[in-house]
């Protein structure tokens, strides 16, 4: 017994060593992600640490949960009050769940803003969110426009279902802001409800009854990937591009294949940079990250705050030859 | 021919018990756990300079208040020969039977009702199935444990059920000193409702166990069914009514979790039953049966609630923490069982 009290008492002391040496005057953040273990928030956590060594006095606490509850995040974020922490940058498992734990952490000083995945509006100052609809449906009219000589020609879109909410939404984003691009002509809209096969076989209509088409964007991974098979079965590489939104992880093999250029997804590191960049900048009170405000993200510019305190970090991040074989390790 | 004198009977003086009451006291599970819960809670406000708030004790007792009510009965279970894996998922499925209930525009008071009576109808599931037909309890519960959580499942997908009425919360979120007949002291202000219940079913469970003839007969059954039988002691429906027991707590958990969250996932309260049952092993309960204290799992409690604290506040990752909470299961396990092999080889 004795030998057990000595024991933890030496474990006690050597933590208590190595806690203490953080000094009072950093600003302390916590960053909860929704598990630990999950590369694409080890990956916000690079971004995370990146922005702190930025700004000098801040230490970034990277923390979470084993596996995706709420509960198992409430316990981690009693953990960071009492610790009393300046910051909480929480991407959550529950939307309200959480809301009560961070109304007290706000209540206690504490700042508080999610990323990623919101929090209910009484639980946070405001959220961050990777992009927004308008910029994914100007990126994804962009990336089209590059793959075609001049930026002129036919495109088709290949969407997951007709009822897909986010996919329509950013398809009415491209018409809206199709003028911009006088030289794009999108030809038609194909479904492959976000199955493989189905999304092979639109691909491969779309091959043989519009030859014109030289540009495939989905905006959906299971389409673009199944698009990328497709064009590189019918041996029409370097004729026919596929583009949109998918995963690195992926979409590597399409892109080294050639089917596939550039497509463009959310960079967790930006985001893991953004969102403590955010938090620092409230917690030094440069900004009350009320809507209309603007906070100043340093590289990544400045964030404005839109309405409901809803926040769009930049355009979604481009993914080519020179950088997917990184970040398909990540996500 | 006998060489022994049988005319000089040698004296022989044979002891009452074996040890004295303080020898025993201190060489008991109960203890070693308190010494280890001390030893614990001191090496905690050394570690960290935000372990000795009374605010911050009182936020990390959610750590250990719901599991441990769960505990209380699977205490009785363990002790009568039994398990029930099903707890966490019984969870699940109480929850989404409240939450459903939210949605259609019930009350605060039904929703507890519903709570219990959904964890009351599971526990009886089991227990039928295993005090009737006489299936082998783990094989039940680790069927009714995807069964359960499965219903839960289908119910929510991806979705989640919310909108519980604002009065629901204070079950999970709630400090005593709402009610107005609390004394109304500054050391009493910390207190929540979880801790009281956490307390008073300690209690009644200890008295059910330890001071009840119903509380014997758990012991007689795990010690030995057969014997128990043939004493007369109505083995099965002993075992349902522990089933029940258990599903009963499960459902007063769902009530405190799901107002504490506000809201409800099929994910809820995954993995639970595990460090619930860790809970009670590390309380002293014997996983054959026949043998614990409702004390023990009182002081497992509160030990694993401060280690997850003391860990959390230094911000140890929680599969770190999960390597911690083994470890000192197999420690506590393993002391007094070296320390009587090193007494007997000296």
């Amino acid at each position: 017994m004795k030998l057990f009290a000595r024991l933890a008492l030496g474990t006690a002391l050597g933590l208590a060593l190595v806690t203490g040496a953080a000094s009072a005057e950093t600003v302390k953040i916590g960053l909860v992600v929704k598990s630990l273990g999950n590369g694409f928030f080890e990956a916000a956590n690079k971004g995370a640490q990146e922005a702190a060594k930025e700004l000098g006095d801040v230490e970034v606490i990277y923390t979470g949960p084993t596996s995706t509850t709420a509960e198992g995040q409430i316990e981690v974020i009693n953990a960071l009050i009492a610790q009393k922490v300046d910051a909480i940058a929480v991407s959550a498992n529950d939307p309200d769940a959480v809301v009560p734990a961070l109304k007290k952490a706000m209540q206690r000083g504490i700042k508080v803003i999610s990323w990623d995945s919101a929090v209910g509006k009484d639980g946070r100052i405001l959220h961050l969110n990777p992009s927004s609809n308008e910029l994914i449906g100007n990126m994804c009219l962009k990336l089209a426009a590059a793959h075609l000589p001049d930026g002129k020609g036919d495109f088709a879109i290949l969407s997951a279902t007709t009822t897909s909410t986010n996919q329509n939404t950013w398809i009415a984003e491209m018409k809206k802001q199709l003028p911009k691009y006088p030289g794009l002509n999108l030809v038609t809209t194909v479904y492959g409800d976000d199955l493989a096969d189905k999304s092979y076989r639109e691909a491969q209509g779309l091959l043989s009854t519009h030859p014109n088409v030289k540009v495939i964007v989905a905006p959906t991974t299971v389409g673009v990937l199944a698009a990328s098979q497709a064009v590189k079965d019918a041996g029409k590489i370097g004729e026919v591009f596929v583009t949109g939104l998918g995963l690195p992880s992926e979409m590597a093999g399409a892109v080294h294949s050639g089917a596939t250029k550039e497509f463009a997804i959310w960079n967790p590191i930006d985001l893991g940079y953004s969102a403590t960049q955010i938090a620092y900048r409230l917690v030094k009170k440069e900004s009350d990250g009320k809507p209309g405000s603007e906070i100043d993200a340093s590289r990544m510019g400045k964030i404005k705050i839109g309405a409901d305190g809803e926040a769009a970090m930049a355009d979604p991040f481009v993914y080519d030859k020179s950088n997917v074989d990184e970040f398909a390790k990540i996500f | 021919m006998s060489t022994m004198p049988l005319d000089k009977p040698t004296v022989r003086r044979i002891p009452d018990k074996l040890s004295t009451p303080t020898a025993r006291l201190l060489g008991s599970w109960e203890s070693l756990l308190a010494a280890v819960a001390i030893a614990i809670f001191f090496a905690n406000s050394l570690a960290s300079p935000h372990f000795l708030d009374p605010w911050n004790l009182s936020d990390a007792t959610y750590n250990f208040t719901e599991k441990a009510m769960i505990a209380f009965a699977m205490t009785l279970l363990i002790i009568s020969g039994e398990i029930d894996l099903s707890v966490a998922a019984i969870i699940a499925l109480a929850s989404t039977a409240m939450g459903a209930a939210a949605q259609m525009g019930f009350g605060a008071p039904a929703l507890v009702g519903i709570g219990l009576g959904a964890g009351l109808l599971c526990g009886a599931f089991n227990g039928l199935l295993v005090a009737r037909i006489g299936l082998p309890s783990i094989v039940v519960t680790i069927g009714t444990m995807s069964l359960f959580r499965g219903i839960a499942q289908i119910v929510l997908g991806d979705k989640a059920y919310g909108g519980y009425p604002a009065d629901f919360a204070w079950f999970g979120q709630g400090y005593m000193s709402d009610l107005s007949w609390w004394p109304s002291w500054h050391a009493f202000e910390v207190v929540t409702f979880e801790m009281v219940a956490f307390l008073v079913f300690a209690l009644l469970f200890g008295v059910l166990l330890h001071m009840t003839a119903f509380g014997r007969r758990i012991y007689a059954i795990g010690n030995n069914a057969f014997a128990a039988e043939f004493s007369g002691i109505p083995v099965r429906r002993t075992k349902f009514v522990l089933f029940l027991l258990t599903g009963l707590m499960s459902g007063v958990a769902a009530v405190c979790l799901t107002s504490r969250l506000g809201s409800t996932r099929h994910s809820i309260a995954a993995g639970w039953e595990l460090e619930i049952i860790t809970m009670t092993v590390l309380g002293g309960v014997s996983i054959l049966g026949g043998s614990g204290s409702i004390g023990g799992v009182v002081l497992a409690a509160i030990v694993m609630g401060l280690v997850t604290f003391g860990l959390g506040l230094l911000n140890v990752p929680g599969i770190v923490m999960s390597i911690f909470t083994g470890l000192l299961l197999i420690l506590v396990i393993a002391l007094p069982i070296v320390v009587r092999r090193l007494r007997a080889s000296s």
